[in-house]
Order: C-alpha cells, then sequence, then structure tokens
C-alpha cells in the first residue's frame, strides 16, 4: 500500500457515492411505495397523445365568394388486439364494399413493419382513409358488431368553382422530405403543394392541437389525463380573401377553351391580380381525396403540360407590345422625341422590314399606332449609339446598360420577389456578358442586336410580368407588385420606374390610337376608352405565331390591365385583342354585351390536344 | 506454475461476478423492454436483446485477451495509443453520418461503433502514465496543466466536432480521481457552488424582492460571495479587526441602501454588486498589507463568481440549444411540457411508479411494451427495471453498482504502484459519473442527458469500451499482486 497524506480521501469518496445513492434509493422508495398517484395508475397510467388536426382555412374571392372550403371525409382505424378471434370479416368488408382479398392484402400490409414502421397491436392503425359520407354510412350504422374499429373523421378540400385551379393550387400529403425539413409535420398530415395553398399554408394550416389521454395496461382508453388540463385545442387555420374576381376568372377560362395560352388582369393602382388563367387547366376537384394520385400523374403527362401556369411560367417573347417600353426608354434618354420621324419603306424596310403599311415619316404615337418595324430599330440605335460607341465599345455597353436597367424596372427579367405567387420564371433580359460570350467582345452592336427593338430575340418574358409593365404604364411609372392576397402589407411594395409622366401619357396615347385606328380597331368597348398593344410573334419556322395583346381601360384612370397570349394562334389583333377587350368589358360592365364575339372565341378550337377536364 | 494458472488464482473475482451480474440483468430487461408479448426468443439475432448477446459474448472474449496481454504494455504504450485515439475521435465526424444530429457513429461492416466510448479508458491510461511518475504531486495548479490538457482535448473533440454532449461531459469524472490525489477540494466545491449559482439564477430570475426591487438571483449571489469572504478572512488573516472591518463595511452600505429605498427605490442587486466590488478592493489592500497570497486569491474569486452570475443567464438563453433549455427548465419546474422534454420523464417515473414492490414480473411490464418510453433499451433501461421488478429489484440494482464502486475503490487503494491507483480510480470515477447521471436523469433528479448506464444500456460500444476499462484494471491489480 502507498502512504500519503491524502489515504482519507477515499472516506470522503466512498461517503459521498453512498449519500447520493441512498437519494436515488428514497426516491424509488416514494415513487414505488409511498406515492399512492403512481400506484393508483397502475391500471391507467400510460398517457397517449393525440394529435388534434386543425382543420384548413377557407379561401374567398374579392368579393366575398366561397372558393374553397372543407368537406368531412372519414378514416377507418383498427386496433388489432381488441378485433379478437371471433372479428366479422365478411360482415366488415360488405359494410365498407371490399372483397375479403383487399382485406388480407391490407392487414398484411399494416402488420408487415418495414412498411409500417409504427405498427403495434395495441395502437390503433389505419385501415382506409378518404372515404366519403356515403361510402362510411354502412360501417357507422353497425359499429357495434366490430369491436376495435374506429371512424375518425377528418377534412378534405371542396370546391364551389370549376376554375383558377393553378391559382388555389391543390392539398397533398406530406413527403419524408417535407417532414424531415420541418419538424411541424408528422406522417400523413397534409399541406399545400402549390398555388396560394403552398404560399399561404402557415396561416392556412393553423396549429395542431394534443388531447392527452390516459390508458389502462392494455392500451384501452380510460379517460382525459388530468380531466382535460394539459390538452392544447387546434388553432383553426386563418380565412385568405384573394385578389381574384371569380366570375372574371371563368370568363377568361372559358375564353381560353381549346387553346394553349393564358391571360393575366391586374388593378394597376394595387397591383391586386383580377383573374390569372392559364390553359390547358383542369378542375380544382380532381386532385383531392384517394383519386388525387391518379389524376395528378394523368396532368402530369399530360403533352400539352397542364400543371405549367403558362401566367406566371411560360416564357415568350414579348413581341410589338414591348414597343411601348422601348418608346419610353427612347423618349427618356433623349434618343427621340415627341417629333422625331423615321423613313418606313414598308416590306423593303432595311435591316427590319415593316409588316404594315401606312405613310411614312411618322412620329412616336403614329409608330405605336401602326407597329412600325423600322421606327423602332432606328430609336434603339439611336438609343444605344448616343455618344458614338467608344474605344473599346465602352460608350454603347454603358447605353445598353442603362436601357438594360430601365427594362428590369417595369419588372422584366426577375422574378417578383415580393409577391405571394409561388410559381415564376424570372424570363430573361441579356446581359452584355451574354453578348460578349455569344458574338464575341466587341463584334456587336445595334445591328446585330436588331431584334430586340422589337421585341424579339433573346428577350423572354413571362405573362405576369407583361401585365406588370402595362400596369406600370397605366399608373404612369410605377407599379405594386402583383399579388394574390388581400393584404395591405403588399401594397406598400411600390416600385417606381425612372421615367417621366409625359412620356408615360404619349405611350398611352398611342396605344390608345391602336385601339381607335389601328390594328384592335374592331374590338373596341362601347361607352369605354381603352388602350392596348397587340404583337404577333414569331416561333420558329414551322410553328405559327404567337398571338399577344396587352391593354387598359378606362384611359382616363385605368382600372384593370390585361395581358394575353394565345400559343400558335396567329395575329395578335385576331385571337388576343378580343380575348383581352372581353376580359376588360366584363370587369368594368359585369357582363358581356358582345355575346356573338364570345361564342365565337369561346368556341373556337385552335389545340385540338387541349382537354377539357 | 504457467502464467495462466497465476492469472487465474491473483484475479479479483468478486469484481468479474459483479461486472457479470449486471451484464446479464441489462441484457434480460433489454429483452423485457423490446418484448412484444408476440416476439421471439431472446437468441433471436434479429432483435436487440439477440444482438446484445453477441455483444456480451465479445465483450467477455475481449476481456479473457486482456487478462493474457502482460500489464508492462500500458504503461508503456499509454501514451502512443492515446495519441492514436486522438487521431481516431478527430477522423471520426468526417466519416460518420449523421445519427439525431450527433456525428459520433462509424459504420464498420454490420456494426456501429462509437470511439468516444473507448477514448476515456485511453485517457485514464494517459493519465495515470503522466500522474505515476515518480515524484509527480499535486502541488499547486501547474501541475495540473498537462492532466487537464489530456482530459479537454478528448472532451472538446466529442463536444464540439461530434456534437455528443452528453458523452464528453463524462471526462468531468477524472476530477475524483484528481481529488483522490490531491487537487484541493476547493475545485469540486467551487464546481458544485457554479451549478448551484445557475440554478439560482435561472429559477430566481424575478426582479422584485421581499425589500425592494433588483435582480433576485444577483443579489442572492453576491450575498453569498461575501459571506465566502468573511469566512476566509476570519480564518487567514492573524488580524482580527481585518475581519470587523469588512463586516462593518458592507453592513453599512446594506444599511444605507435600505434606508434610500425607504424613499426611492433601489436596485438592490446593484447595490450588492457594487459592495461586492469595493470589498474586493478592500480584499486587494489587505493581500498587500498583510502580504497575504490567499487573500489575493479570495479577490480573484470575488471577481469571477460575479462575473459569472452575471453570465448565467446569458449562457442560458445564448448558449444552450433549445431543446437543452426545456430539459433545465422542466427540470427546475419552471415550464410543464408533457408533449416534449417532460413527456419522456414523466412517462419514465410512471413507468418505475407502476413497478410496486415486488414488480410486475419479468417481461410483464407494460409501460415499455407500448412504447410510452422513449430510449427504453438504451439511456432510460432503468424504467424497466423499476416496473418490472419493482423497488426491489431496482434497489437491488443500485446497490450492487455501489458494490462494485467499492469494490474498486478498494481494489485501487491496496495498489503498490500509483498508475494503477490512478487508473483504478479512474474507472471507479466514469462508473460513478455515469451512474449517477443516467440514474439521475431516469427518476426526474437532474437534467436529460443522454448516457447509458454502465455495462446494462443496450450498446455495443458501450458494453466493450466498459469492460476493456475494468479488465485492464483487473489485469493491473491481479499483476500487482504477483510482483
Amino acid at each position: 500500500m502507498l502512504n500519503d497524506k491524502y489515504y482519507n480521501r477515499r472516506y470522503v469518496i466512498t461517503i459521498v457515492v453512498t449519500m447520493i445513492v441512498m437519494v436515488y434509493i428514497g426516491k424509488l422508495f416514494s415513487l414505488q411505495i409511498l406515492d399512492e398517484t403512481t400506484k393508483n395508475k397502475a391500471e391507467s397510467n400510460a398517457l397517449l397523445k393525440q394529435t388534434i388536426s386543425p382543420s384548413r382555412g377557407l379561401i374567398y374571392d374579392r368579393n366575398g365568394k366561397l372558393l374553397v372550403l372543407n368537406q368531412p371525409i372519414y378514416e377507418v382505424s383498427m386496433i388489432i388486439q381488441e378485433m379478437g378471434k371471433t372479428f366479422d370479416t365478411l360482415g366488415f368488408c360488405n359494410a365498407l364494399s371490399i372483397d375479403t382479398a383487399t382485406f388480407r392484402q391490407r392487414m398484411q400490409e399494416i402488420q408487415n413493419r418495414k412498411k409500417n414502421r409504427g405498427y403495434s397491436r395495441y395502437t390503433p392503425q389505419t385501415f382506409l382513409s378518404q372515404l366519403s359520407k356515403e361510402e362510411i354510412t354502412p360501417l357507422q350504422e353497425t359499429l357495434y358488431k366490430f369491436p376495435g374499429i374506429d371512424i375518425r373523421k377528418q377534412t378534405r378540400r371542396d370546391y364551389t368553382y370549376n376554375a383558377a385551379a393553378q391559382i388555389l393550387g391543390s392539398v397533398g400529403e406530406v413527403t419524408q422530405q417535407e417532414i424531415d425539413k420541418n419538424a411541424y409535420y408528422a406522417t400523413g398530415d397534409y399541406t399545400g403543394k402549390s398555388g396560394i395553398e403552398r404560399t399561404y399554408e402557415v396561416q392556412l394550416r393553423g396549429e395542431k392541437g394534443v388531447e392527452i389521454w390516459m390508458r389502462d395496461s392494455r392500451g384501452r382508453i380510460q379517460g382525459k389525463y388530468k380531466d382535460g388540463e394539459m390538452d392544447e385545442p387546434a388553432k383553426q387555420g386563418k380565412d385568405i380573401t384573394l385578389t381574384i374576381d371569380i366570375e372574371l376568372q371563368k370568363v377568361a377560362e372559358e375564353l381560353l377553351n381549346g387553346k394553349i395560352g393564358s391571360m393575366v388582369a391586374i388593378a394597376p393602382k394595387t397591383g391586386e391580380v383580377l383573374a390569372m388563367a392559364s390553359s390547358p387547366t383542369w378542375n380544382p376537384s380532381l386532385l383531392v381525396g384517394r383519386a388525387r394520385s391518379k389524376n395528378y400523374q394523368a396532368l402530369l403527362h399530360d403533352p400539352t403540360k397542364p400543371l405549367l401556369n403558362r401566367a406566371t411560367q411560360a416564357q415568350y417573347s414579348p413581341g410589338s407590345t414591348f414597343k411601348t417600353v422601348q418608346a419610353l426608354i427612347a423618349l427618356q434618354e433623349g434618343a427621340i422625341n415627341s417629333q422625331t420621324r423615321y423613313i418606313c419603306n414598308g416590306r423593303s424596310s432595311q435591316p427590319i422590314r415593316c409588316t404594315h403599311s401606312h405613310g411614312t415619316q411618322i412620329d412616336v404615337i403614329n409608330a405605336l399606332e401602326q407597329s412600325c418595324n423600322p421606327y423602332f430599330y432606328c430609336a434603339f440605335r439611336d438609343l444605344l449609339e448616343q455618344g458614338g460607341y467608344g474605344e473599346k465599345n465602352e460608350h454603347f455597353k454603358e447605353n445598353y446598360n442603362r436601357w438594360r436597367d430601365y427594362v428590369m424596372s417595369f419588372g422584366f427579367g426577375q422574378r417578383f420577389a415580393d409577391s405571394d405567387i409561388s410559381e415564376q420564371s424570372s424570363g430573361n433580359i441579356p446581359t452584355t456578358a451574354f453578348y460578349d460570350r455569344y458574338y464575341g467582345k466587341k463584334s456587336w452592336r445595334a445591328l446585330t442586336i436588331r431584334s430586340l427593338s422589337i421585341g424579339q430575340g433573346e428577350i423572354l418574358v413571362t405573362p405576369l410580368q407583361l401585365a406588370n409593365m402595362t400596369a406600370a404604364i397605366a399608373n404612369e411609372g410605377y407599379y405594386v407588385s402583383p399579388h394574390l392576397c388581400k393584404t395591405d402589407s403588399l401594397l406598400e411594395h411600390r416600385h417606381t420606374i425612372d421615367i417621366d409622366k409625359k412620356h408615360f401619357q404619349l405611350v398611352k396615347q398611342g396605344m390608345q390610337q391602336v385601339m381607335e385606328e389601328g390594328s384592335s380597331k374592331w374590338y373596341k368597348i362601347e361607352g369605354i376608352e381603352i388602350g392596348g398593344k397587340t404583337g404577333t410573334t414569331q416561333n420558329g419556322k414551322d410553328n405559327k405565331d404567337h398571338a399577344l395583346f396587352v391593354g387598359m381601360a378606362p384611359m382616363d384612370a385605368p382600372e384593370i390591365v390585361v395581358a394575353v397570349i394565345v400559343e400558335n394562334a396567329g395575329f395578335g389583333a385576331t385571337w388576343a385583342a378580343p380575348i383581352g377587350s372581353m376580359i376588360i368589358e366584363q370587369y368594368l360592365k359585369g357582363k358581356i354585351e358582345r355575346t356573338y364575339l364570345y361564342d365565337h372565341i369561346a368556341k373556337t378550337i385552335i389545340n385540338p390536344d387541349v382537354k377539357k377536364r | 506454475m504457467s502464467r495462466n494458472d497465476n492469472i487465474l488464482k491473483t484475479i479479483d473475482w468478486l469484481t468479474i461476478a459483479m461486472f457479470v451480474a449486471i451484464m446479464l440483468f441489462g441484457w434480460m430487461n433489454i429483452y423485457g423492454a423490446s418484448y412484444n408479448f408476440e416476439q421471439t426468443s431472446i437468441f433471436d439475432f434479429g432483435n436487440r436483446a439477440g444482438k446484445q448477446f453477441v455483444w456480451i459474448l465479445t465483450a467477455l472474449l475481449m476481456g479473457g485477451i486482456i487478462l493474457l496481454i502482460d500489464s508492462k504494455v500500458y504503461n508503456i504504450l499509454a501514451y502512443i495509443i492515446y495519441g492514436i485515439w486522438i487521431v481516431v475521435l478527430i477522423v471520426t465526424p468526417i466519416l460518420a453520418s449523421d445519427i439525431k444530429g450527433s456525428l459520433s457513429w462509424i459504420k464498420l461492416g454490420p456494426v456501429s461503433l462509437q470511439p468516444a466510448e473507448f477514448a476515456k479508458c485511453f485517457t485514464a491510461l494517459a493519465l495515470a502514465k503522466y500522474m505515476g511518475q515518480y515524484e509527480y504531486r499535486i502541488r499547486d495548479y501547474k501541475d495540473l496543466v498537462v492532466p487537464g490538457l489530456l482530459i479537454m482535448i478528448p472532451m472538446f473533440i466529442i463536444m464540439v466536432l461530434q456534437k455528443e454532449t452528453g458523452s464528453a461531459l463524462v471526462f468531468l469524472s477524472f476530477l475524483l480521481m484528481f481529488y483522490r490525489e490531491g487537487m484541493t477540494g476547493y475545485v469540486l466545491l467551487l464546481g458544485a457552488a457554479a451549478i448551484c449559482f445557475f440554478v439560482l439564477a435561472i429559477k430566481l430570475n424575478v426582479t422584485t424582492l421581499p425589500i425592494g426591487v433588483g435582480s433576485a438571483s444577483i443579489t442572492v449571489c453576491m450575498l453569498a460571495i461575501l459571506l465566502i469572504d468573511v469566512y476566509f478572512i476570519a480564518t487567514k488573516t492573524k488580524k482580527p479587526v481585518t475581519t470587523w472591518i469588512f463586516i462593518a463595511m458592507n453592513t453599512i452600505s446594506f444599511g444605507v441602501a435600505l434606508l434610500i429605498n425607504q424613499w426611492t427605490p433601489v436596485d438592490l442587486g446593484l447595490v450588492a454588486t457594487i459592495t461586492t466590488g469595493i470589498s474586493s478592493l478592500y480584499l486587494l489592500i489587505i493581500s498587500i498589507k498583510q502580504k497575504l497570497r490567499s487573500i489575493a486569491f479570495l479577490m480573484v474569486f470575488n471577481i469571477l463568481t460575479g462575473a459569472y452570475c452575471y453570465s448565467c443567464n446569458f449562457m442560458f438563453n445564448n448558449i444552450l440549444r433549445q431543446h437543452q433549455r426545456t430539459r433545465i427548465e422542466v427540470l427546475l419546474g419552471l415550464k410543464e411540457d408533457l408533449s416534449g422534454a417532460g413527456y419522456n420523464v414523466n412517462q419514465s417515473k410512471i413507468a418505475i411508479g407502476s413497478g410496486g414492490v415486488t414488480g410486475k414480473g419479468f417481461l410483464q411490464g407494460t409501460q415499455t411494451k407500448l412504447k410510452f418510453v422513449p430510449e427504453q433499451d438504451t439511456d432510460f433501461i432503468f424504467c424497466t427495471v423499476g416496473e418490472e421488478w419493482g423497488f426491489i429489484g431496482s434497489a437491488g440494482l443500485l446497490i450492487l453498482y455501489l458494490s462494485l464502486i467499492m469494490r474498486l475503490i478498494h481494489l485501487a487503494e491496496k495498489q503498490k504502484r500509483q498508475f494503477n491507483r490512478i487508473y483504478g480510480y479512474c474507472v471507479a470515477g466514469i462508473l460513478i459519473f455515469h451512474l449517477v447521471i443516467n440514474i439521475g436523469m431516469v427518476l426526474g433528479l437532474l437534467p436529460v442527458i443522454g448516457i447509458p448506464l454502465p455495462l446494462f444500456s443496450y450498446g455495443g460500444s458501450s458494453l466493450w469500451g466498459f469492460s476493456i476499462l475494468l479488465f485492464i484494471f483487473l489485469k493491473l491489480d491481479a499483476d500487482g499482486k504477483v510482483s
């Protein structure tokens, strides 16, 4: 034995450890022998936490019409231990209208621990879910015959209108990835998968509650723990009011029937989206309940891509509708003024020919009215060549970048980050770097990128961005990011454009001329002054042109702007302008008086592949 | 006589008997915890009990091998093994896959191992080698720098890189061995005081006092500091007048503050802090005048403790992670959280309580079967013991552990070499720490810290780690008797 002066410390250590163990034994004594409450709990001492799902918030349109509500559905669950040996399988199957083979297969799936990790004979296992009231009634009436079987009520989405499927989006079961990412979700929960349901998921879903039940040693429920004192009630989801006018939405979807295309209508002062249609579309009720996955697969594999929200995700060349922005930038930068005139040689113009016949030496208002291509090429060239090209094209590139900044300030080339529209594409306004790469640093000039002047070439926009551009023109210098939910805070998201009001007024005058004298003069609305601009964009050699239209009304204080695109339809003036005109009429007058025109457009099938769902 | 005969005679069979008894009892309870009323044999390798059986056999085999190795290698190779294992610990998080936020598991074919479980053993060896050197004594703190580093390095790696707070805290158990080897007991008291202050700071997080306003925790802590000061001044200084001046100073300053408090509210926490500050200055003066080093240390203690008090709430709110905060709040009764951290402990207490005096009998427990208790065959295995074996079984198990610990301390004290004794105390310390923390957690007396019940919980790494730890000591002990 080693001698040292700290030898006595072994006793300190031993005593302290012994004391701690004695405290523990004392605690055990009090828990297991003294504490009557835990002993009494010997029969009903297990707590069962049951999650209470809140019902999802409802969705209304801007006029308070109910669009989306909840409908009760039923789930059949079973506690296998309680079913016993004498369970009437046949009667159970009959009550649910299933055959015994399905029953056996389902039982195997439930008892397979690899597939169903939470399996236990003593806890409720889901047997069938998403049953309607009609499907559950026979079982409900004879439930007393089947021990261990329980029916639980849940809700699912129901839709009052067959419209606005892309805007509303759908609700589906959470995936494992979503569970891993967000601790709120558990297997079997539902979450917004797209559209408004996804953007406003947190508000709509509410908050889950918890009920704590006591169970006996065999898992049977004995009552609420502490008489429900510890329960937390579920918080119902918040209702949401959309900016959408559902009647306008329906009209828009009917007008796009049989066509591939989209339409966006915005209230320019507030940025509220009044209607946003994308065709082909589907009945929102298809993506609900047990048929959801089958219908979803059908939509996913449809070659016309109905799941793509063309209004916000499809990207097109804006074509002549873009001339409005070109005119504004050229005016602001002093490349042209209201009196500037350029020569147009009609079809023999160089380098871009004109597709319309009109007088020559025209000013900017006339050029907009006649959609004169050479005019806008010349204006664009003069804008980019202000101050010459410079030693290394630096003046030119500086001018180009300034032009690009103006274009971006209209909301092009980017997603609306402060918007609640969940699916958006950014479009594309090419950078100098892109052209440097493509052509070489010094090898491109105004002539090279002339297509941009008339909204063709590398420039890509979404219909939503086009409508927003029109709103900015209507407002004479600002836009509020387009949004779908009536939330006041979004009104603060005002983006101003650095262009003088007088230039906007000039362009608006030009747009009004279009509707008075130009390409769309056939689609005037009685009693309403309307402004617009059509576009017809080339789309490869073998494909028919896309038809585009942007418009606003009434001209003195615009309340609605629209953007319409019909794919492979031909002239903008023939297909897109009438749709835009009727949308404006419906919104401002509450009805469409030109029923002949309405029927004609709504019944015309341009793309026979488009299915009505 | 061959070496093998030797070892059979010199080995401490009592320790081995207790070791095997705990392990087998653990095995039965693992079977009980995962038993499902319809399950298969205890030897079925598909379930946890079957796997644990394999771990037990391999652990015994390992123990046998250790008994055959000459114990001199541990002294010779201690630093090298330690060094290699530090590298293994550093590499682990790189190779490990994330299991519930922890990066401490390495997959080797069909089994996952946790290198941190073996690090304790190898750290103990390195400590024994350094502190077992001839002439090594703990005289002052400088002698503890190297041993401190030997502990802190693996602790840091496990806590920060592998994110295993529980396994890292186990390294604090070596303080017990330091204490036995002569480290001043004040360090342990200081640690206990730090925990008390922390609990006070969290629990007394109010600003109204019976006699005025001010942070309750700060006021109480400062008063405690001043009391400690009085005790030390009275014992260290040779002039009684110094003590009286100190007491008078503080009484006057508090008296004035309370007097002012009659007319206008004074922040008593602030007053206490300022008084402590002035007192510290006074301590500095005494220490210089009377040339007392210990009083200078007392001043440093004042400042550090004061700063610590102020930082407790900050540490609690900003350094601890949310789940750790909740566990502590639940334990201190600040929060009833039956759906989260409180749920586990509540269920665990109910399960134990339902066992009564004699328990429900082997495999008859229902709480654990219905999966109400989480981690029921690892960290919370003691619930199963409580439920199925009752007070007799669970108290008996605690006594068994206590006996094993006493036996280890007894053996350690009998050693002729310092190396052996230090290592023995490390083993005892680790066992004590695991036992106290794990059972305290299950009984709801300590916050939930995830460390296993030694030799009992399901898990190969833990079982192997403890077996190696223990058998090395048994071999050291056996060889000590021969030579």
